[in-house]
């Protein structure tokens, strides 16, 4: 489904990612870590097409993807931070990113799913940071594409709607997607990821399951593993 | 573009600052006009404003516009759309709402004056197309410098600089090489360096319709053909749009390879 | 005694029947103007009726003769010479369509040539493709009204002007219409005369021309898109008041150009978008009262050598420039104008300016020195040097203020 070869970015002097290959095939969750600066966002962003590399490529469903804006009709991101043009009201926005789409969406069905009803109407700026983050959720899994990229999803959520996230999430990979995620909260990892990559110094450092990384760290813990990895690249 | 042109349209022209700057030219056209009686005076202090204000506005907002929408324009970056469609799409969303308030405030008090029995009516026109260059213009140049500088507080400062350095230190600039040089024949490098600065351009356009008896008392043949005939107005209309579209250009350009 | 009586009776009777009227058309008995002036004695009317008559060098001498067109009979001189030569008193001519006088760089050709003559009248007149139109010269107690005068002047060298009055007094030129001339009126040692209500536009150097003659008037006449519309030199005693000054437009073009004019009143005039309004250059004692000045390159040019001018009650209104000062103040005066420059407040309310108003600008001197920089003009840069001057006067004369400008238009 993606397959990145060789990618190579940096900014100024600071390199990003060095050569990094990463080929995912499977449907499933893989979450995305490492330590700031590892250059999980720039690999995000790069399969976005908001990030230029300066060599490598990128492929999705064996195209490659560079200087190109078509293929991202296949593909749902959720953005870290949620901020909208604040005077439109919550329904424009949606209409207006249906609009840009031009495609079918189920956005009444997470309407209900996230109860937005009561906020339809209300201007973007009027809305509390959860508030936003449910909006911004809706915009991303409203047009069911069969790749989907969460920055950091948890974020700004009460407990309720996180719940609503995971179930959503749950249901996402069970209708056969593949799904990028990454995060801060372990525990959030831990459960939902089939998968982990793990980044250091713009690489992939580790490559696994939960378990695989569990039993190759000799942690038991993943929290601990994580930390261990990190531990280890300090010897 | 256009559909993103609507909706930051949409949002802009519901934002206070919209109705804030409306209501400042509102007001503006009112009290000139109805408290000087005056139409020929109040065009030339309108114009005043109009070459001074307008541009620091359309920088301003510009600018304000394009840190303020940073993650929204991540959101759409992600979207299949073209990435200069994107950012053409957000600028002319602020152009437009901004010149709108500008035609409206501006044109509503005059309306009311009796603008259109009036013979100053070409005079006003004159103004009103020089007003929206020059948003047009500031606000493609400060999206430019937005683009250019991630730190907000620098893209900030370059923005007034520009504003600064157009407004009055070029013509500072300008009138030294006058001074220094004046042995020389002048008048086709004075022409040009106007071409250079988008609000000498449009000075010079509200010029020829407010002032041209004093320009004509300039005895150079080049001065002469340039403000004598219709020459003038043509080239500082055309150098407008190439000002106009310069910037537009660079923007298209820089966002093709630009990471956000 | 008797026989006096009666020969004074008889005189006039004989006169009044011997006034008689001579009819001239292509089918009457006489059909030229010139043998119709050789037949006729003063006191005779000669009638011209409609048609085209080609003549030229028609002389009047000694006759006091009325002569009157028809539906304007159309006098072609062909290019040949002066058409009316006219040494006589008491004569007038009267709704003739004169044309096609030629230049000639060796006599005055005109299309109505006037000299040492008294009391006559040429009125309603069309005088098209002339030289000189009516060319007046030691005559005197004259009207020239109503005639419409139009040419297609070119060059000052070959052109002539449209009423043109040399060493003459007393005359009245009024509602008359030049245009296309070298000067519409041009007058030279010529006294007490009146210009009153004529129309001169698009003249090739200046619409009405004094030059060494005292004691005239010019009223409620209209100067439009002339070289220059009034110059007025080496003159004494000008009235000039309800004058239209407008579109004098070009780099050596003013509404009023006074060159060596001593003791005249400016009143009630308006100009408007001339280049430059008025040029004064060596001028005394004139008051300049109640004028208005509006959308002028600049209103005032003032070049050196003037004397207690004053100006009050004047209407400035967005010229360019409102003053341009060249030399010392010389006890002009400047008071009780409107600005609308101005920018000044009115505590106490008395319709006066609390702060004196500067007219003369730096820019103007810039503009003065290095004549480029007008292209300057009303940027940002140039207010703030304008702005910085007002406050700290070093380059333009600190006394010329108008110590009393008016917060409001002055209705007059």
């Amino acid at each position: 489904m993606v397959s990145i070869k060789d990618l190579h970015k940096k900014y100024g002097h600071q390199i990003v990612l060095n050569g990094l290959d990463l080929e995912i095939k499977e449907k499933g969750i893989i979450a995305v870590l490492g330590p700031n600066g590892s250059g999980k966002t720039t690999l995000i962003k790069s399969i976005l097409g908001m990030v230029v590399p300066e060599k490598g490529k990128i492929e999705l469903n064996g195209k490659s993807i560079l200087h190109k804006w078509n293929y991202r009709q296949e593909l749902d991101y959720l953005p870290q931070i949620a901020n909208f043009p604040g005077n439109l009201r919550v329904q424009e926005l949606i209409t207006m990113i249906k609009d840009l789409r031009g495609k079918i969406a189920r956005d009444q069905q997470l309407i209900d799913f996230f109860g937005l009803h009561p906020y339809l109407d209300k201007k973007l700026n009027k809305l509390s940071g959860g508030t936003r983050q449910k909006v911004n959720l809706l915009l991303c899994f409203m047009f069911d594409s069969p790749l989907i990229i969460l920055d950091e999803p948890t974020s700004g959520l009460d407990p309720v709607s996180l719940l609503r996230l995971r179930e959503l999430i749950r249901t996402e990979k069970q209708r056969g997607k593949t799904i990028l995620i990454t995060s801060h909260i372990m525990n959030f990892v831990e459960e939902m990821a089939d998968r982990i990559v793990f980044l250091l110094d713009g690489k992939i450092y580790f490559d696994g399951t939960v378990s695989e990384l569990k039993t190759s760290t000799g942690q038991f813990d993943f929290e601990h593993a994580i930390a261990h990895l990190l531990s280890e690249e300090h010897v | 573009m256009f559909k993103i042109l609507k909706y930051s349209f949409f949002d802009l022209v519901r934002s206070s600052w919209s109705y804030v700057y409306f209501f400042f030219y509102l007001l503006l056209g009112t009290t000139l006009l109805f408290l000087n009686n005056d139409l020929s005076t109040a065009v030339i202090t309108l114009m005043n404003v109009i070459i001074m204000l307008v541009p620091l506005i359309g920088t301003i907002f510009g600018v304000m516009y394009y840190y303020n929408s940073r993650e929204f324009t991540e959101l759409l970056l992600a979207q299949p759309v073209k990435r200069s469609s994107i950012f053409l799409g957000q600028y002319l969303g602020v152009a437009i709402s901004l010149s709108l308030s500008l035609v409206i405030g501006l044109g509503l008090p005059f309306v009311a004056y009796g603008l259109f029995k009036s013979p100053a009516i070409w005079d006003f026109i004159m103004l009103l197309i020089t007003g929206l260059f020059l948003t047009l213009i500031f606000s493609a140049l400060a999206f430019n410098i937005a683009l250019s500088n991630e730190n907000k507080i620098k893209g900030f400062g370059f923005a007034i600089l520009m504003w600064l350095f157009l407004a009055v230190i070029y013509d500072g600039l300008f009138l030294l090489s006058l001074v220094y040089f004046q042995e020389y024949p002048l008048d086709k490098f004075s022409l040009v360096a106007t071409m250079f600065n988008p609000i000498d351009l449009s000075r010079i356009l509200i010029l020829l319709k407010l002032d041209i008896s004093a320009l004509l008392s300039y005895t150079g043949a080049v001065f002469k053909e340039f403000f004598g005939t219709p020459v003038g107005a043509f080239a500082s209309l055309g150098m407008l749009v190439v000002w106009v579209i310069l910037p537009l250009f660079r923007i298209s350009r820089v966002v093709k390879k630009k990471d956000f | 005694m008797k026989k006096l009586i009666l020969f004074f009776f008889l005189f006039f009777f004989v006169s009044t029947v011997a006034a008689k009227e001579i009819i001239v058309c292509h089918e009457c008995e006489i059909s030229s103007i010139k043998q119709a002036v050789e037949l006729a004695v003063s006191g005779d009317t000669i009638r011209i009726k409609k048609g085209l008559y080609k003549e030229y060098e028609i002389e009047i001498i000694g006759k006091s003769l009325t002569i009157i067109g028809e539906d304007y009979p159309v006098i072609d001189a062909e290019m040949k010479g002066t058409a009316f030569k006219i040494k006589a008193d008491d004569f007038s001519i009267e709704g003739l369509h004169i044309k096609n006088i030629g230049t000639s760089h060796t006599s005055d050709n005109a299309a109505i040539l006037v000299s040492r003559s008294k009391n006559f009248s040429i009125k309603n007149n069309r005088l098209s493709n002339i030289f000189f139109g009516i060319l007046l010269e030691r005559s005197e107690n004259g009207i020239i009204e109503g005639n419409i005068i139009r040419s297609k002047a070119r060059s000052q060298a070959n052109s002539g002007n449209g009423i043109h009055v040399w060493h003459s007094k007393e005359l009245i030129i009024e509602d008359n219409d030049v245009q296309g001339v070298r000067d519409g009126i041009y007058l030279e040692f010529a006294n007490n005369c009146d210009i009153i209500n004529n129309v001169c536009k698009e003249n090739l150097r200046y619409g009405l021309h004094f030059m060494f003659s005292d004691h005239n008037r010019y009223l409620e006449n209209l100067f439009e898109n002339n070289g220059a519309g009034v110059a007025v030199m080496y003159s004494k005693f000008i009235e000039m008041e309800r004058n239209l000054f407008r579109k004098n437009w070009g780099s050596a073009s003013y509404g009023l150009l006074l060159k060596e004019i001593n003791d005249a009143t400016l009143k009630h005039n308006i100009f408007e978008d001339n280049t430059i309004a008025i040029s004064a250059d060596n001028t005394n004692r004139i008051d300049y009262l109640e004028n208005d000045f509006i959308s002028n390159g600049y209103a005032i040019r003032i070049r050196g050598a003037c004397y207690k001018n004053v100006f009050r009650r004047n209407n400035f209104l967005a010229n360019s420039f409102d003053v341009a000062y060249t030399g010392n103040i010389n006890e002009n005066e400047f008071s009780r104008n409107y600005w609308s420059d101005y920018t000044g407040y009115d505590l106490n309310k008395d319709g006066i300016g609390d702060v004196p108003f500067r007219p003369v600008k730096l820019f103007s001197y810039l503009v003065n020195t290095t004549p480029e920089a007008i292209i300057l003009l009303r940027s940002m840069f140039i207010g703030l040097l304008d702005f910085s001057e007002k406050v700290s006067p070093v380059f333009t004369p600190a006394e010329l203020v108008d110590p009393q400008p008016k917060m409001k238009k002055i209705k007059w």
